[in-house]
């Protein structure tokens, strides 16, 4: 096999989200779409009871249950493992022929070392790519555990769907307080709610930033996220914060390259997550990038610009970090490229 | 190596356009690994300039990095790169920091 473009290989969505939040019940229902009959369920029990297992298990035949707890660092061997059965079973027919796989965390889990997983190992990185991350919500319990648990925040801030399930047992003060925290920590992210018809399974896991059908309409999640709805972004006491920066001038992708390497070196335990839409200079179309704290994945691009607007417009969510000094930061990195670029014009 | 496909070596760092070629496939100017290399050193050492570093070629796969009292060290990209200006520095390499924009503004 010759190592194949990045869109082609095997996406892996994450879907993550609290304790009690509503993550099986979501995947049960995405798995009964006939579209996605042909997906691999990964899930990662949590406690004794194995409840959620049990669930799933009569929805799909090709569910590899993880034993150890939490999907966080000290364990991703196993998934390491699993990804690798799965992927030998495929190639010799051993299970049915899949085209996407699935991960159902636990709710305590961190995603980010899923990321991590799959681009550091060396076979995954040949065969599979990170697809999109998926976080379901409780419309009731929701805020507060924001308030509570920084593992609720990072599993929402990380997220490209956000998921708010449960919507008919909340009032409508609720809802609106969720979705204004929602917005604050993510705004990047769509936020569909349960019970609206907002939830179209096929799309929720096919559309990505890789996905070449996809990726325009993903695109177009990010470009909702304009500028200049900063006011109020900060949070409570995590003080994690969404704000997207918006770029006059092509980027130097080599500039770039250097000013965002040396960024998450020192700064990437709180740089949650980077989205980006990039005219970068010489390249006639826009290029994306994705990243999930220290790990950026490889670049992808859309066929053409989605309207007139050729700015750069770059996504960030972050913890306790200043958004104008990373603005003056990025501007001054691109003029030792473009010295006749004006300095600051990140608008 | 892939064990399952036999394939050598892993996916280019994301810095470097040859990672993702289907991304810069629309690039009218001629571009080679060679031409970006050179500038992504070149743009570097403006960097590594405020910490009295500077990187220079090794190998086609590597760089190695100099410090002022001539201690060196092999890098493979630059994310592997910063954790090695930290350590010949002895200091913290922060793109936020206003002392190295100002340097780079050539203030």
């Amino acid at each position: 096999m010759i190592l194949g473009a990045y869109s082609e290989q095997t996406p892996i969505n994450i879907i993550t989200g609290f304790l009690g939040s509503g993550k099986t019940t979501l995947l049960k229902g995405l798995l009964a779409a006939p579209d996605l009959s042909d997906t691999a369920v990964l899930i990662n029990e949590f406690g004794a009871v194995g409840l959620d297992h049990e669930l799933v298990q009569n929805v799909t035949e090709s569910i590899l249950l993880l034993d150890n707890g939490c999907l966080c660092c000290a364990i991703r061997g196993d998934l390491q493992g699993a990804l690798r059965d799965l992927l030998s079973q495929r190639q010799a027919g051993e299970v049915p022929f899949f085209r996407r796989v699935v991960i159902e965390t636990t709710g305590l889990a961190d995603p980010a070392p899923i990321a991590y997983t799959l681009l550091a190992e060396p076979v995954l990185q040949h065969h599979f790519r990170l697809g999109g991350i998926i976080t379901t919500v409780d419309a009731v319990n929701g805020a507060n555990q924001l308030q509570r648990f920084p593992e609720s925040v990072k599993q929402v801030a990380v997220a490209d769907r956000l998921i708010v399930t449960k919507t008919d047992l909340a009032a409508p003060g609720q809802l609106a307080n969720l979705h204004a925290s929602l917005r604050r920590l993510n705004k990047s992210a769509p936020v569909l709610k349960i019970g609206d018809g907002d939830i179209q399974p096929p799309t929720l896991l096919t559309d990505d930033m890789y996905d070449t059908a996809g990726r325009s309409r993903e695109i177009e999640h990010w470009l909702r996220a304009a500028p200049g709805d900063d006011a109020l972004m900060h949070d409570h006491a995590d003080q994690i914060h969404s704000f997207a920066l918006t770029y006059d001038t092509a980027l130097d992708w080599t500039a770039f390259g250097i000013w965002m390497t040396m960024l998450l070196h020192r700064h990437g335990d709180n740089v949650l997550r980077i989205k980006g839409l990039l005219n970068v200079a010489g390249v006639p179309t826009p290029v994306l990038i994705n990243g999930v704290q220290h790990i950026v994945h490889p670049p992808s691009h859309l066929p053409a610009w989605p309207s007139e607007n050729r700015q750069s417009r770059i996504i960030f969510i972050v913890r306790d970090m200043d958004e104008e000094r990373i603005k003056t930061s990025l501007a001054a990195f691109n003029q030792i490229a473009n010295p006749n670029a004006m300095p600051g014009q990140a608008a | 190596m892939c064990a399952l496909c036999g394939v050598l070596g892993g996916r280019g760092h994301w810095t470097e356009s040859a990672a993702a070629p289907e991304a810069f496939a629309s690039r009218a100017e001629a571009h080679t690994r060679a031409r970006e290399r050179q500038q992504r050193t070149r743009l570097v050492n403006r960097v590594l300039g405020h910490y009295g570093l500077r990187l220079g070629d090794w190998s086609a796969g590597s760089h190695v990095l100099r410090g002022r009292t001539g201690r060196t060290a092999l890098v493979n990209n630059l994310s592997e790169m910063w954790a090695a200006a930290d350590d010949l520095a002895r200091r913290d390499c922060d793109p936020l920091d206003p002392d190295l924009l100002r340097h780079l503004a050539g203030r």
